[in-house]
C-alpha cells in the first residue's frame, strides 16, 4: 500500500500551489508596489531630535520621536504629492506609529531606527495613532500629517 | 481504566485552579469590550485600572489557563495511553511550582504593580515578583516532560514495533517545542529582565529581550494549539461516530509543528527595528510552513467527519455535514470540537494575511491582530481545553455533569460571540482602530478632541459578541462548579474516547522516532534565527533604563550603566 492515499496527493499539491501563490504575491507586490517592510537601519543619536527637512518641492524625510506620551513632531505640515521617509525612534518605552489609510505601521523601540516611506496623493489630515501599549497614557497618544489642509487656494 | 489517588487529585487540582481564574480572566475580556466601545470613559472601574484588567486577561487566559491545561491533559494522555503511571512526586512538584509562580504573579497583578501586558515588553517594568511568578509557572511546566521521556523509553523498549499511540506522540511533541521555546524566554526573564527590574543592572537591550519573546511567543500558541490537535485527532473522529481517516497524516502533521513552530518568531516583528528585511522574509516562508500541517488536518478532520456522516446514513456530496451529533448532551465534547474548528477556518486565514511579509503593515497592532487570535486561541484552543476540563473532571471524579443541555450549548453561543467580536475588531482594525487601548478614555469620547467616530459601529459590535461571550463563558463556569461541587454517583475513572484509523496503514519507523525530527528542529531554528540575533546585536543603539507606567522619567537605579 502507498504511504499516501490519492486524495492526500491531490490535497497537498492544492496546498503547495495555494502557499506558492501567496509567496508570489508578496514578491509581486515587493517589485511593483514597493510593498515592504520597514527599512532596518543602524543605530545613530541624530535620529532621537525631531525634525522636518525639505529636500526638494515633493520630498520630505520625518524624523519622528515616540516618547511617553506625545510624538514629535505633532503636526507635520506638506504639500499635496509629496514622497514622504518617515525616520522612528523612541525616546523611552516601545510605542507604535500607525498612520490611517496609509500602509505606514512600524514599532519604536529605544535604541533602534526604522524607516518606511510613503506618498501623499490626497489633501487630507491623517492620523498617526501609537497602537503599542506604552502606558497610563498610552490612548492619548496621536499626531497628524496635514497634507495642504484646509486647501491653499 | 483506575489511576492512583495522587494523580487523580493533582489532575483534579490543574482543571480545577485555572477554571476558578477563568472568572477574573472573562471579567475582564467583558470589561475591555466595555471600555472600548466608548461605554466608560474612565481609567478604571472598581478600582481596576482598563490596562491592569489587560493584564490579568492576558496572563490567565492565555498562559494559566493553557500551562495548567496542557500538564493536566499530557498526565492523562500519558497514564491512559501507555498504561503507566507519571511518577508522583514529580508531579506534585511541578504543580507547586506552577501554583506558587501563578500566586506570585497574581499577587503583583492585581495590586497594579505590573500592568505590563502578557508581553511584558521592557522598558516597562514589573515588579520583580511578576518575573519570578512567570518564570516558576514555566518551570513547573517542564518537570513532566522527563518524567513522560522516562514513561515513553521504558513503553518503547518493551512494544518497539508498535506504533506509539498518536496522543503520546502528540504530548510529546508539544512539550519538547514547549521547553525549547521557553528556554529563551527563561533567559529573558531570569537573566535580562528580572535582575534589571531589581535594580541590579541598570539597563536592558530592548531589541534582543523582545527577540527572545518572541522566539517563545509563537511556539506558544502551538503549545495552545496541539492539545486541542491531539483530541482532535484522537478523539473527535470516534466522537462524530466514525474513524480517523488516517493515522499518519497526524503524526506527519505533529513532526512538522516540531520542525516550524520555533523558528517563525521574527513574523511578530515585522515592523521594528533592529531586523533586517531578508531575516523578516525567510520567516514569512518559513511561517507559511507551519500552515502545511493545519492545511494536512483540516483535509484529514473533514475526512473523518464525512466518513462519519455517512456511516450515520447521509446522502449526496454533502449530506454528511447535517448528520453529525451536533446536540447531543451525553457527547457534548463533539460540539466543543466542532464549534472550534469552524472558528479556525477563520482564525487560519486571518493568520495567513498576518504572516504574509509586507502585508502585516496593513493591520499590525490593529484592532485586526485580537480579532484573528480570538478566533484561534479563543476558538478551538479555548474550547477544546474547557470542554476536555469540564469532561475529564466529571469521569475521574465519578460526577454527574451539571446541566447537561447547557454545557452542550455554551460552545455555540461561545462561538457566535466570538464570529461576532471578531468582526468587529477586524474591521475596525482595517481602519486604523488600535488594540491594546483603553479607546474609551479619549478615541470613543465624544468630549474628547481625539474622538473618532467611525469606530463607533466597529466597537459596538465587538461589544455586543463580548456580551454574548461573557454569557457562554459565565454558564460555562457555572456548569463546572456544579459538577465540581455535585455528589459523586460512581467510581471515578479515567477514560479518554480512542478512534481508529480508516485507513490501513504500517509503522513507518521515520514517523514514529524523535531522533531524526529533533535534529532537523535544532538545525532550521539555528539557520533562522542566529541571522535574527546576529542583526539584533549588530543593529541595536543603546539599551534603555527602567519605566514605570506612569512616569515618563526613568526609574533611578544606584548601579551605574
Amino acid at each position: 500500500m502507498p504511504i499516501l492515499a490519492s486524495s492526500e496527493k491531490k490535497i497537498l499539491v492544492v496546498t503547495a500551489s495555494l502557499i506558492a501563490l501567496f509567496v508570489f504575491s508578496i514578491l509581486y507586490a515587493k517589485d511593483k508596489y514597493k510593498s515592504d517592510v520597514p527599512a532596518c537601519l543602524p543605530f545613530d543619536k541624530s535620529y532621537q531630535t525631531p525634525r522636518i527637512n525639505k529636500l526638494d518641492d515633493k520630498t520630505y524625510q520625518v524624523f519622528a520621536v515616540a516618547q511617553m506620551w506625545n510624538f514629535q513632531p505633532a503636526e507635520i505640515y506638506i504639500p499635496v504629492g509629496s514622497e514622504v521617509d518617515f525616520f522612528l525612534t523612541s525616546k523611552d518605552v516601545v510605542h507604535g506609529f500607525d498612520i490611517s489609510e496609509k500602509n505606514v505601521n512600524m514599532m519604536a523601540i529605544y535604541g533602534g531606527i526604522t524607516k518606511s516611506t510613503v506618498k501623499f496623493d490626497k489633501p487630507g489630515v491623517y492620523n498617526i495613532t501609537c497602537h503599542e501599549y506604552c502606558g497610563s497614557g498610552h490612548q492619548n497618544m496621536q499626531a497628524q500629517v496635514i497634507v495642504n489642509y484646509p486647501p491653499i487656494k | 481504566m483506575q489511576i492512583s489517588k495522587s494523580l487523580r487529585k493533582v489532575i483534579l487540582w490543574e482543571l480545577g485552579i485555572p477554571v476558578a481564574l477563568l472568572i477574573i480572566g472573562i471579567y475582564h475580556g467583558l470589561m475591555q469590550t466595555i471600555f472600548r466601545a466608548g461605554v466608560l470613559h474612565e481609567s478604571a472601574f472598581a478600582k481596576l485600572d482598563y490596562y491592569q484588567g489587560l493584564t490579568l486577561h492576558g496572563v490567565i487566559n492565555a498562559l494559566v489557563l493553557t500551562t495548567f491545561f496542557a500538564v493536566a491533559f499530557g498526565h492523562a494522555t500519558m497514564a491512559f495511553f501507555l498504561k503507566r503511571e507519571p511518577s508522583k512526586k514529580m508531579a506534585w512538584t511541578s504543580f507547586t511550582l506552577m501554583v506558587t509562580g501563578t500566586l506570585l504573579a497574581a499577587w503583583a497583578m492585581l495590586t497594579g504593580k505590573a500592568s505590563v501586558l502578557y508581553t511584558f515588553y521592557p522598558p516597562l517594568k514589573a515588579h520583580p515578583f511578576f518575573y519570578l511568578g512567570a518564570a516558576l509557572l514555566i518551570v513547573g511546566s517542564w518537570i513532566p516532560l522527563f518524567d513522560w521521556a522516562r514513561l515513553y523509553t521504558a513503553w518503547k523498549k518493551e512494544n518497539p514495533e508498535t506504533k506509539t499511540p498518536l496522543a503520546v506522540l502528540g504530548t510529546l511533541v508539544n512539550f519538547i517545542i514547549w521547553f525549547v521555546c521557553t528556554l529563551a524566554v527563561a533567559y529573558e526573564v531570569l537573566v535580562l529582565l528580572l535582575p534589571w527590574s531589581l535594580g541590579w543592572k541598570a539597563t536592558v537591550n530592548v531589541s534582543l529581550s523582545r527577540t527572545l519573546f518572541w522566539f517563545f511567543g509563537h511556539a506558544l500558541v502551538y503549545f495552545w494549539l496541539l492539545p486541542a490537535y491531539i483530541m482532535f485527532y484522537v478523539m473527535l473522529p470516534k466522537l462524530a461516530g466514525g474513524k480517523l481517516y488516517s493515522d499518519l497524516a497526524g503524526r506527519i502533521a505533529l513532526f512538522l509543528f516540531l520542525l516550524f513552530s520555533v523558528p517563525v518568531g521574527v513574523h511578530h516583528q515585522f515592523s521594528e527595528p533592529n531586523i533586517t528585511g531578508g531575516v523578516k522574509f525567510f520567516q514569512t516562508l518559513l511561517t507559511f510552513g507551519v500552515s502545511i500541517p493545519s492545511f494536512i488536518t483540516a483535509f484529514t478532520l473533514a475526512a473523518s467527519l464525512e466518513y462519519a456522516g455517512r456511516q450515520r446514513g447521509s446522502k449526496g456530496l454533502f449530506g454528511w455535514i447535517g448528520k453529525l451529533p451536533y446536540l447531543d448532551p451525553d457527547n457534548f465534547l463533539f460540539a466543543y470540537f466542532i464549534a472550534g474548528l469552524i472558528l479556525f477556518i477563520f482564525g487560519g486565514l486571518t493568520g495567513i494575511v498576518n504572516a504574509s511579509y509586507s502585508l502585516n503593515s496593513v493591520v499590525h497592532n490593529t484592532a485586526w491582530l485580537p480579532g484573528h487570535f480570538h478566533m484561534t486561541v479563543a476558538g478551538p484552543v479555548f474550547l477544546a481545553i474547557i470542554g476536555m476540563s469540564i469532561y475529564l473532571y466529571a469521569r475521574l471524579s465519578g460526577k454527574k455533569i451539571f446541566m447537561p443541555r447547557i454545557v452542550t450549548i455554551v460552545p455555540y453561543l461561545w462561538m457566535i460571540g466570538v464570529l461576532i467580536f471578531s468582526t468587529g475588531l477586524m474591521w475596525g482594525g482595517l481602519i486604523g482602530e488600535p488594540r491594546r487601548t483603553n479607546l474609551g478614555m479619549t478615541y470613543l469620547n465624544p468630549k474628547s478632541t481625539l474622538f473618532h467616530p467611525e469606530w463607533v459601529p466597529t466597537t459596538t459590535l465587538a461589544l455586543l459578541g463580548g456580551i454574548i461571550m461573557f454569557i457562554a463563558g459565565m454558564l460555562f463556569i457555572i456548569a463546572f462548579f456544579g459538577t465540581v461541587l455535585g455528589k459523586k454517583t460512581q467510581t471515578g475513572q479515567l477514560e479518554l474516547p480512542e478512534s481508529e484509523s480508516y485507513l490501513e496503514e504500517r509503522r513507518i519507523p521515520v514517523f514514529d522516532s524523535f531522533r531524526p525530527w529533533l535534529v532537523a528542529m535544532a538545525v532550521i531554528i539555528l539557520i533562522a534565527y542566529i541571522p535574527a540575533i546576529a542583526n539584533v546585536l549588530k543593529y541595536a543603539g543603546p539599551k534603555a533604563p527602567p519605566y514605570t507606567i506612569d512616569n515618563p522619567t526613568p526609574v533611578q537605579t544606584s548601579v551605574r550603566k
